[in-house]
């Protein structure tokens, strides 16, 4: 009966609902730029594409102050334990964009050196194609990512983190006890998941 | 008078084999007598050491020996170049020049770390590029490409998915 006195002046909702809507129109992003895409992605943050439309204006460079990274290029081996570190050092709940086809699938670097998708280290929500893509395309697969915001329950979001952080855990335990790098720690992570015919290690 | 005439010349014997192409010149020598061809060198003003690579000829029937340890040297004052070629069977190695030229420092360790030839007494033959656990050496021609990608296709090169 109250509500009904106080009119307009009180909207009720799901907290999901509202709680990510102000996710969704504030993320911060972080930039992990290795090659090409990471130029591309200077002139989506400069005022002729204008990323601060979509509330995603706040860039900083540090893990800690930023909830969205944008992975913009080429990842290899040796890198893929210091992109975990990075992901894990990011303040929750936080979103990976997998920006360009080296990014998302090792792209043409069919090697030894290269990572075959930062999708095996760390979860990804968004995939960019293109060689780099056109700053509309990153504009798109952010506009995506508010999609997929909206949708999405709190709590899965954060079992979704809960579940990379013990995939650290077990990389930390097996790298401590067998005394590897972190690089091979991964590897041999990703050949015993193949062996398992799982899809990932996290 | 070239370094090509002075060195065959001075050390016929240690050289196996030299050659000319479009001003380029080519001296190939035996691991033996190595460093007396780089002491030499270094006399004759061969005072920079600009690069060491390495092919691998596995399965090459008309290349006896498997690799090939290849050093370029460029004469500053003259700015003669000269391309040193060493033929090496696998688990030999050759004299480490890193005492004597700073840039064979990390030459030698790309060298060590692509292809799996050491260098005897090196002050720190370790891998330079892949990581230090890193298994096998990516440049060997029985590397697979993908070094043994565990999420890759049946028909790949890896030896880890059959």
């Amino acid at each position: 009966m109250s509500e009904l006195s106080l009119n307009d002046a009180v909207v009720t909702t799901r907290l999901d609902s509202v709680v990510n809507w102000a996710r969704k129109n504030s993320l911060w992003p972080m930039p992990f730029g290795t090659a090409c895409c990471a130029i591309e992605f200077m002139s989506v943050m400069a005022s002729k594409y204008d990323m601060s439309r979509f509330g995603a204006e706040a860039m900083r460079f540090s893990p800690r102050q930023s909830d969205m990274m944008l992975v913009l290029g080429t990842v290899t081996n040796k890198m893929a334990p210091i992109l975990r570190t990075i992901y894990a050092q990011m303040a929750e709940p936080k979103w990976v964009i997998s920006v360009g086809v080296c990014a998302s699938s090792g792209g043409m670097y069919r090697t030894y050196a290269t990572l075959q998708g930062i999708d095996r280290v760390i979860p990804v929500d968004v995939y960019v194609p293109g060689c780099p893509p056109r700053p509309e395309s990153m504009i798109y697969g952010v506009i995506k990512l508010q999609e997929k915001i909206e949708k999405e329950s709190l709590s899965m979001r954060k079992d979704h983190v809960r579940r990379f952080y013990e995939s650290l855990d077990r990389q930390e335990k097996i790298q401590m006890n067998e005394g590897l790098t972190g690089q091979q720690t991964i590897q041999n992570m990703l050949r015993q998941a193949a062996h398992d015919k799982v899809a990932t290690i996290f | 008078m070239s370094i090509l005439d002075s060195l065959l010349e001075k050390c016929p014997s240690s050289i196996q084999d030299s050659y000319r192409f479009r001003g380029d010149q080519t001296v190939i020598v035996a691991p033996t007598s190595f460093v007396t061809l780089v002491d030499l060198l270094i006399s004759e003003g061969f005072n920079f050491l600009v690069d060491i690579t390495a092919v691998d000829w596995l399965g090459k029937t008309e290349h006896p020996a498997r690799f090939e340890v290849v050093y370029h040297w460029l004469n500053l004052d003259s700015q003669e170049r000269l391309r040193v070629k060493v033929r090496l069977q696998e688990n030999e190695s050759l004299p480490s020049l890193a005492i004597k030229f700073k840039t064979a420092d990390w030459y030698e360790r790309e060298v060590y770390d692509m292809f799996g030839i050491s260098f005897s007494g090196h002050p720190n033959l370790t891998r330079l590029l892949t990581w230090s656990d890193f298994p096998g050496h990516p440049l060997r021609k029985d590397f697979p490409l993908d070094g043994g990608d565990p999420f890759c296709m049946s028909d790949s090169t890896s030896p880890f998915t059959h």
